[in-house]
């Protein structure tokens, strides 16, 4: 029965991805994982290889919503799932039509925290940076669907909403890595994407209120 | 990494046929050891089955009061799920002490009990390991074993099992349900994971072709942690850990639960220090006693005495602050949850 199926023993398969909205068909090797499907066949190089094992968190994008780390992801298997990269987080036409050249996703609107990270100079060498922002759009979203984290005090479904703290934050984004260390700034711009102004100030503003 | 075949299954009997069919493939959830492994030449699978798709997503309350989780519920959904905060907190605490946002969203709940060791040597192709290539010998007794096993190891293999998610399963006496072809079967956690004895490389008493389907929490103490110690603040693995779960009456235990990450080849139930508390004074003293009960049996390296002291420590530390919640002046909300079953 197995036998009989001759795609069975195929190493190699033709998928559709859906990413920022557009299908793309493309014969892949099983092995080519989502980071290499987008940069080397796609030419969106926004989602940038870091240690290619899951450890730095500088391929994070969107898998139906959810962040994800592309270098552990295959291809083969992200096939039917909605894929965001950072090209497409941005509004009305960011990323659509991505290519060589365009790859910070051309006229586009800016996403409220890519925003953020440029009024907060939320980087350095801008390496991890999409990969941080990706994730941060993501944790936002975790964290006002009432997630508790690991330094979350009581995490009993009753309990009061825990609020977006520099702690929080700090966990909540601890997969991804900044050799930088651009930590600081990227806590403020994080922070205040979220709009937790309560426990941060703005860029040209003095202590929070 | 080695070529391999891929097919996405439907349903769990389908997922079976084709590993049953296939003995060299291997089902895929989340990936994220997995792949990685395979990245690493560690892992060389001839077909990958696609099981992220099977209805085995939910977690949902049992007849005897408990709740059945499914085998690929992700990391992210466990810890979140209302049920699981409420009535077992200390697995929502493991699950989210472990991995990244990111991690925690792409694991699944099968996944995390089959994870593979961390062990340098196991994940370098270039280095001997008993576990990888049976009878390669082990350079870990020896060498790197910083954080290595302190109790149930044997000298062909002193790896830890890293799974946060594990230790506290294991304390909630947790039961993994399987399929095989030739039906279904289950397995208590603590009958799950092999005695490492010469035989390291055999892991699991999983049948073979067995897929995961479902973990299964009777109904347990509320009243229940989980503490982590690791070598930076986040995103690492454990170097020891403790999960419990204690009630307490007048003073006294009731009933207890305790196990320990980060120490042996699977998650360690502390049977021993358990037996020491049942029906002690619930205090310091007890608590110290139990966790040399258990410890007695620890046969640390060079490396990784600390460990002994970590955990007896650590065991010290968690019970103490699950003993002064255990008896407030008066109940609280929560306590109104954790009395009422």
């Amino acid at each position: 029965m197995i036998t009989s199926d001759p795609t069975a023993s195929q190493t190699a398969g033709a998928i559709i991805l859906h990413v920022n909205g557009e299908k793309h068909a493309l014969t892949v090797d099983h092995r080519t994982t989502l980071l290499d499907a987008l940069r080397e066949r796609l030419d969106l190089t926004g989602t940038k290889k870091g240690c290619d094992h899951g450890q730095c968190g500088a391929c994070t994008l969107l898998v139906d919503g959810r962040r994800s780390l592309a270098c552990l992801q295959l291809a083969v298997a992200a096939e039917g799932r909605e894929i965001t990269t950072i090209e497409g987080v941005g509004g009305s036409g960011a990323g659509q039509g991505a290519g060589p050249g365009s790859e910070s996703g051309g006229q586009g609107e800016l996403h409220p925290v890519q925003q953020a990270f440029l009024e907060f100079d939320g980087f350095q060498c801008g390496y991890c940076t999409p990969g941080q922002i990706c994730s941060a759009i993501a944790m936002i979203e975790e964290h006002a669907a009432g997630w508790p984290s690991a330094v979350t005090d009581d995490v009993h479904p009753e309990a009061a909403p825990q609020p977006l703290t520099p702690e929080e934050i700090r966990e909540r984004m601890s997969g991804n890595l900044c050799r930088c260390g651009a930590y600081m700034s990227i806590v403020q711009a994080v922070g205040y994407a979220a709009g937790a102004r309560h426990t941060h100030s703005g860029p040209d503003e003095g202590s929070a209120a | 990494m080695k070529e391999f075949a891929y097919r996405r299954a439907a349903d769990v009997a389908g997922a079976v046929a084709l590993l049953d069919a296939d003995p060299g493939a291997r089902f895929l959830g989340g990936g994220t050891n997995l792949v990685d492994l395979m990245k690493a030449g560690v892992e060389s699978p001839e077909r990958l089955i696609d099981i992220r798709e099977l209805p085995l997503d939910g977690i949902g309350r049992t007849e005897e009061g408990g709740l059945q989780i499914g085998a690929t519920v992700t990391n992210s959904d466990l810890a979140a799920h209302p049920e699981v905060r409420r009535r077992y907190p200390a697995l929502t605490q493991a699950v989210l002490a472990g991995a990244s946002g990111q991690l925690r969203n792409m694991a699944t709940v099968g996944g995390n009990l089959l994870q593979r060791t961390r062990c340098g040597y196991f994940t370098d192709i270039t280095q001997p390991c008993n576990k990888r290539e049976p009878g390669s010998g082990c350079p870990a007794v020896e060498g790197e074993h910083r954080n290595a096993a302190v109790l149930g190891a044997s000298h062909h293999c002193v790896a830890v099992h890293p799974s946060d998610m594990g230790v506290a399963l294991a304390a909630y006496d947790a039961v993994v349900s399987y399929q095989t072809a030739e039906g279904a079967g289950e397995l208590a956690l603590s009958d799950f994971y092999l005695p490492v004895g010469d035989t390291p490389h055999r892991e699991t008493a999983l049948p073979s072709g067995a897929l995961i389907t479902a973990v299964t929490l009777p109904p347990a103490p509320v009243r229940s942690r989980y503490r982590k110690v690791r070598e930076r603040a986040s995103y690492a693995f454990a170097i020891g850990s403790v999960a419990a779960a204690l009630e307490v009456r007048d003073g006294v235990v009731r009933e207890v639960r305790l196990a320990y990450g980060a120490v042996a080849s699977r998650p360690w139930r502390a049977r021993t220090a358990e037996a020491v508390l049942r029906g002690a004074p619930a205090d310091a003293g007890s608590f110290a006693a139990a966790a040399d009960a258990e410890l007695a049996a620890a046969s640390p390296l060079t490396g990784n005495a600390y460990k002994v002291t970590l955990l007896r420590n650590l065991t010290i530390a968690v019970l103490t602050e699950l003993a002064e919640l255990a008896e407030p002046a008066g109940p609280t909300g929560h306590d109104q949850e954790g009395s009422a079953r």
